[in-house]
C-alpha cells in the first residue's frame, strides 16, 4: 500500500484511455472503480470461477487475478464491448434465445468466453464447448441451456 | 380462480431482464458506490467455543488509512440488546463475552480502501478462553458441551415458546409427530427395516457473496442489501433499532444467487450499526471464503426404521437430528415444516417422527434449496429401495403401491389435494423405460438405475402484497417485494399482471423491492412466490380491472366496451393524466400442528411433488462414478413460464448433484479447510449428464391460474436416486453423502471381503 501508484495507458473498448493504478491493484477493480464497467466482476478471488473475465490482447484473462499494471500498452476488452452500437452480438443473443441464465452474475464471463471459443473453433462439437467453458462456474447451473446457447450462436455466426 | 384469456399466462416469455444480464449491465449491489463510502473487514473467531478474554485492536487501528475497528461491546453504544434472529434472538451483531464457531464476527475494521481494512484486519489479535465444543448433531443431544447458556425463541413462532429460558440444553426445537399405533404395527409386522443415512455439511455459494450497505442519519437508515427477505430487514432491523418501520428502508437488485442463503438477516445489522457508529456510508462484501462461515445447510442424521405386514409398509418410525451450527436461523422451521414429512409420499398409517434442531459450534446453518426436504429423501427413498430389494419387489412397483394419493390423509392428517405424487412417479418410470431390460454392462464399468421422489409442504401461513399501478397511457408498473434472483419472477409476475389487464407483458415494468416503495411480503424463499406473491399480483390487477370498469361506467360507456384505457383516462382528466391503483394481499388458511401430536387438518396451502431418475456408470476399479443421464419430473401445477419451470428444475438437479456427488465443508476442530473454490468443488459443464425435465399435466386449484412453486422440486429425488442406481450396478449400499470414487471403492472392497483400513 505504500508502493508508489504509476499511470497506465491502455485501449480499453476500442477507446485509448489513461489511469493511475496503485500497483496492487487488479484489472477488475480498475475496470469498476476508474471506468464503471461492472460486466466483469469479482466472485471466488481465485481465478476459478470465470465471474471476471476479461480479453487482454486477445487473450481470456482472470481479471481479479490480472494486475491492473500489466495492462499498460494492452487492448483491454469487457463485455460491455460485444455486440455492435447497442446492437446484441450473436452469442449474446443466443444466451438470450436459450434462455442461458438464471441469476446472471456468471453471465458475461461465459459470455465473453463463449466468444473467445467462436473465434478460435467457429464450429465447435460438444466436447469443445465443455472443455473450453469448464474454467466458467453457473451457481445456478444453466449448463444445458450454455451449451445450447453456444451452438445456435455457431449456427448464427455462420449466417445459418 | 377468474381466468380472463390475455394468452400470457402458460407462455414462454423470455425473461425480461435478458439483455441486461448477457451485456454485463444488470444492477447487483455488489457494484453499488456511495459517494463517502467506508468498506468493513471482519476480524472472525479462530475458536470454536470460547470466552472472548481480550481484543487488541490497536496495531489495526495505528494502520493508516484505518477509520475505525469496530467490536461487539462498540455495537452496544447504538444497538444496546444487539442479538438477531428468525426463530431465536440468539445471534449478536458481533460477538459479544463468547464466540460460537470458527468463523464468527468478533470485529470489523473501516477504511475506505479494502485493501487497507483487509491488511488492517489481519492485525487485530484476540485471545479466548476455550471451551468444550460439540460438532455432531446427535452428540449435541446429550453433550456436556452447551453451545448456548439460555434459549432465546425470537416469540414469532407458537410453537417456540415453550423453549423460552431453557438452560443446558443444545436442542432448539423438538417437534413430534404421533399417527395410529406404531408400536402395535411393528410388534404385529412380518418384518421390520432399520437404517440411519446421513448428510454433510454443504453451503449455497451464490457467486454474488453476501453483500449489504448502509447509510444512515439519527433518524433513518437506508440498507442496499442482497437479500431475498427486504421486509424482514426493515422489521428486524427497526426491532433492534427501537424505531417505527418507515423510518428503515430497505432496497435491492437483482441477486447473483440466492438459495436460501441470503434471507434474514446476515450483513444488514452490522452495516446499520457500523454506519450508524461513523455517520458515513458503510459496505460489506463478503469473499468467496466467507460465504463458508456465514450460513449452510445442515448436516442431518436420520434413522428411519418400517414395519412391513403382507407386503405393506404398516408402521414408520423417523428420528431426524439437524445440525444447526451456533445459531439457530432459520433452522427450527427446517425442522418442523420438513420433519413432518418425513415419513416420506407414501400412504402409511402409523407414524411417528421426532425431528431435533441441535445447536453445535459450527457455522449457522439455514435454508438451502429445498428446506430440508432433499435430507429426508435421500434418507426415505434409500431406504425404500433397501426394504423393497430385501421383499424382491420391484422398487417402482414398491413405491406405486404406497402412494399417497389426492384425498387420503398425508401423516399430520392433512387431506391431500392437487398432489400429483402418482403421475411424477409414472412418467419418471415411462421416460426411464422402467419396464424395459436394462444394459448393466460387463467388465470393469458397470452401469445401473435408478429413481426416487420426495414431496413438501409449502411454508404456511405466509403473506404477500402487492401494487399494480395503471398509467394513463395504458401502460402499468408492478410493486411487488418479490427479489428475482434469477429464478425469473419479474418475468411471471409480468405475465400475471398482462393477463389480467389484458395488456402486451412488455407494458408491464416490475418495481425491485425498495420497502419505501414496494409493499410488504415475507420474503422469497421455499418456492413461495408463484403461489403467494402470484395470488397477490393477480388480485391487483383485477382491482385495477374493475376500477377500469367502474370508471367505464361512471363515463356512460356500455358494459364490456372497448374504448382503449389511454383513451378513457383523457375523457376523465381531460389530457394523459392519472392513475388507477389496485392492491392486493393474501395470505393461505392454515392450522399449526399440535404440539403434543403433529397433526393438523390443514399444514400447508399445497404440496410441490418432484422426482428423479438416474443413470450412471460405474467403475469397479476406481470407485468413481460418472453420472450419465438425470431425468427430472414435478408437479408444478399449470406453468406460468414453462422455460423458467424447465429451467428451474434443471437447475435444482444441478446444484443437487454437486451436493450428491462431491460438495462437502471438511472441519478440523471446527475449522472449515477447504473454505475455497479450489478446494470446494461444485458443478461444471464437464459435470452435466444428460439432462430432462417434465412438468406433468397438473393444476393447483386454488393457485393463481392454476399454478404453484417450482423452485426447489428438481433437487429432491437426486441424491437418493443416484444411490439406487450405484446399488444397482454394482451392489453396494452408501448411506452418507457425498457419493466420492473413495466412498464407493471402499464400499466395493469391503463387499469383496477386502476393506480398506481406515484413514
Amino acid at each position: 500500500m505504500v508502493a508508489e501508484n504509476r499511470t497506465i495507458r491502455f485501449t480499453l473498448n476500442g477507446q485509448p484511455v489513461a489511469a493511475e493504478v496503485a500497483p496492487h491493484r487488479t484489472l477488475v477493480e480498475v475496470l469498476q472503480d476508474q471506468f464503471s464497467l461492472f460486466g466483469a466482476r469479482e466472485s471466488c478471488s481465485q481465478g476459478l470461477c470465470g465471474c471476471c473475465t476479461v480479453v487482454v490482447d486477445g487473450r481470456a484473462v482472470s481479471g481479479c487475478l490480472y494486475l491492473a499494471a500489466f495492462a499498460d500498452g494492452a487492448e483491454v476488452t469487457t463485455v460491455e464491448h460485444l455486440g455492435n452500437g447497442g446492437r446484441l452480438s450473436a452469442v449474446q443473443e443466443a444466451f438470450l434465445e436459450a434462455g442461458a441464465f438464471q441469476c446472471g452474475f456468471c453471465t458475461p464471463g461465459f459470455v465473453v468466453m463463449a466468444s473467445q471459443l467462436l473465434a478460435e473453433h467457429p464450429d465447435p462439437d460438444d466436447d469443445q464447448i465443455r472443455h473450453y467453458l469448464s474454467g466458467n462456474l453457473c451457481r445456478c447451473g444453466a449448463y444445458p441451456e450454455i451449451i445450447q446457447a453456444v451452438r445456435l450462436a455457431a449456427r448464427k455466426q455462420k449466417g445459418g | 380462480m377468474t381466468v380472463m384469456s390475455g394468452g400470457q399466462v402458460g407462455r414462454s416469455v423470455p425473461r425480461r431482464e435478458g439483455p441486461a444480464k448477457v451485456s454485463g449491465r444488470a444492477e447487483y449491489v455488489h457494484h453499488l458506490r456511495l459517494p463517502g463510502m467506508l468498506v468493513g473487514k471482519i476480524f472472525r473467531s479462530t475458536v470454536a467455543h470460547g470466552r472472548i478474554k481480550r481484543i487488541d485492536v490497536t496495531a489495526a487501528q495505528a494502520l493508516p488509512g484505518v477509520v475505525s475497528v469496530i467490536t461487539g461491546e462498540d455495537i452496544r453504544t447504538v444497538i444496546p440488546h444487539p442479538y438477531y434472529g428468525p426463530a431465536f434472538h440468539d445471534q449478536p451483531i458481533l460477538a459479544l463475552d463468547k464466540v460460537h464457531y470458527v468463523g464468527e464476527p468478533v470485529a470489523v475494521v473501516l477504511a475506505a480502501d479494502p485493501h487497507v481494512a483487509d491488511a488492517a484486519a489481519q492485525l487485530i489479535v484476540a485471545e479466548y478462553e476455550e471451551l468444550p465444543a460439540v460438532f455432531d448433531e446427535v452428540e449435541a443431544m446429550t453433550s456436556k458441551a452447551v453451545v448456548h447458556d439460555t434459549l432465546k425463541p425470537a416469540g414469532t413462532f407458537p410453537d417456540l415458546k415453550h423453549l423460552e429460558g431453557k438452560r443446558d440444553t443444545n436442542v432448539a426445537l423438538d417437534f413430534r409427530l404421533r399417527r395410529g399405533d406404531v408400536a402395535r404395527a411393528f410388534a404385529e409386522a412380518d418384518r421390520v427395516f432399520e437404517h440411519t443415512f446421513r448428510t454433510q455439511q454443504v453451503l449455497h455459494l451464490p457467486l454474488e457473496p453476501f453483500v449489504s450497505a448502509a447509510e444512515t442519519t439519527d433518524s433513518a437508515a437506508t440498507i442496499y442489501t442482497a437479500s431475498q427477505s427486504p421486509s424482514f430487514v426493515r422489521i428486524e432491523i427497526a426491532r433492534l433499532l427501537g424505531w417505527p418501520e418507515n423510518r428503515v428502508r430497505v432496497k435491492t437488485a437483482f441477486l447473483g444467487g440466492g438459495f436460501g442463503a441470503k434471507l434474514y438477516i446476515k450483513l444488514e445489522a452490522l452495516v446499520v450499526a457500523l454506519s450508524l457508529m461513523v455517520r458515513r456510508p458503510v459496505k460489506i462484501s463478503l469473499t468467496m471464503e466467507e460465504q463458508f462461515y456465514t450460513i449452510t445447510k445442515h448436516a442431518s442424521t436420520f434413522r428411519i426404521k418400517s414395519g412391513v405386514k403382507d407386503g405393506r409398509i404398516t408402521a414408520r418410525e423417523c428420528e431426524v437430528w439437524w445440525n444447526g451450527g451456533a445459531y439457530a436461523d432459520i433452522g427450527p422451521r427446517v425442522t418442523q415444516k420438513s420433519g413432518f414429512t418425513a415419513a416420506g409420499p407414501y400412504d402409511i398409517d402409523n407414524v411417528h417422527v421426532d425431528s431435533y434442531a441441535l445447536y453445535t459450534n459450527l457455522p449457522p446453518a439455514g435454508a438451502l434449496r429445498g428446506f430440508g426436504i432433499p435430507q429426508l429423501v435421500w434418507a426415505y427413498e434409500c431406504h425404500t429401495d433397501m426394504v423393497a430389494h430385501e421383499l424382491g419387489i420391484d422398487p417402482v412397483a414398491f413405491r406405486r403401491k404406497h402412494i399417497l394419493r389426492n384425498w387420503r390423509p398425508q401423516a399430520t392428517g392433512t387431506v391431500m389435494r392437487d398432489a400429483e405424487i402418482e403421475a411424477v412417479l409414472d412418467r419418471l418410470a415411462a421416460r426411464m423405460d422402467w419396464a424395459k431390460p436394462f444394459d448393466r454392462g460387463t467388465g470393469t464399468i458397470r452401469r445401473g438405475r435408478g429413481i426416487a421422489i420426495g414431496f413438501k409442504a409449502s411454508v404456511a401461513p405466509t403473506t404477500s402484497m402487492a401494487i399494480v399501478n395503471l398509467y394513463a397511457d395504458g401502460s402499468c408498473a408492478l410493486y411487488c417485494s418479490t427479489v428475482d434472483m434469477g429464478q425469473g419472477s419479474d418475468t411471471i409476475m409480468a405475465q400475471i399482471v398482462a393477463e389480467v389487464l389484458n395488456l402486451p407483458v412488455e407494458s408491464v415494468t416490475v418495481v425491485h423491492p425498495d420497502t419505501d416503495v414496494t409493499p410488504y411480503d415475507m420474503a422469497t424463499l421455499g418456492s413461495r412466490s408463484t403461489y403467494h406473491m402470484g395470488h397477490a399480483v393477480r388480485l391487483a390487477a383485477e382491482e385495477v380491472r374493475a376500477k377500469l370498469a367502474a370508471m367505464a361506467e361512471e363515463l356512460g360507456l356500455p358494459p364490456g366496451s372497448n374504448v382503449p384505457v389511454a383513451e378513457l383516462f383523457r375523457r376523465k382528466y381531460g389530457m394523459q393524466a392519472g392513475n388507477v391503483v389496485g392492491s392486493g394481499s393474501y395470505i393461505p388458511a392454515y392450522k399449526s400442528p399440535d404440539h403434543d401430536t403433529g397433526l393438523t387438518p390443514n399444514a400447508t396451502p399445497y404440496w410441490m411433488t418432484g422426482g428423479t431418475g438416474a443413470e450412471v456408470e460405474v467403475d469397479t476399479e476406481t470407485g468413481q462414478v460418472r453420472v450419465t443421464r438425470l431425468v427430472n419430473v414435478a408437479d408444478v401445477g399449470k406453468p406460468i413460464n414453462p422455460k423458467i419451470v424447465d429451467t428451474q428444475l434443471s437447475g435444482a438437479a444441478v446444484m443437487q448433484l454437486g451436493f450428491t456427488m462431491f460438495e462437502e465443508m471438511n472441519f478440523d476442530g471446527g475449522q472449515v479447510t477447504n473454505a475455497s473454490l479450489a478446494d470446494y468443488k461444485i458443478p461444471g459443464l464437464r459435470d452435466m449428464p444428460v439432462m430432462e425435465n417434465e412438468a406433468v399435466a397438473a393444476e393447483q386449484r386454488d393457485g393463481p391460474f392454476g399454478a404453484k412453486g417450482v423452485g426447489e422440486s428438481g433437487t429432491f429425488g437426486v441424491s437418493p436416486a443416484i444411490a439406487n442406481a450405484i446399488f444397482d450396478a454394482v451392489g453396494v449400499r452408501l448411506t452418507k453423502l457425498p457419493l466420492t470414487a473413495e466412498a464407493v471403492y471402499r464400499a466395493l472392497r469391503a463387499a469383496r471381503g477386502q476393506p480398506l483400513a481406515e484413514e
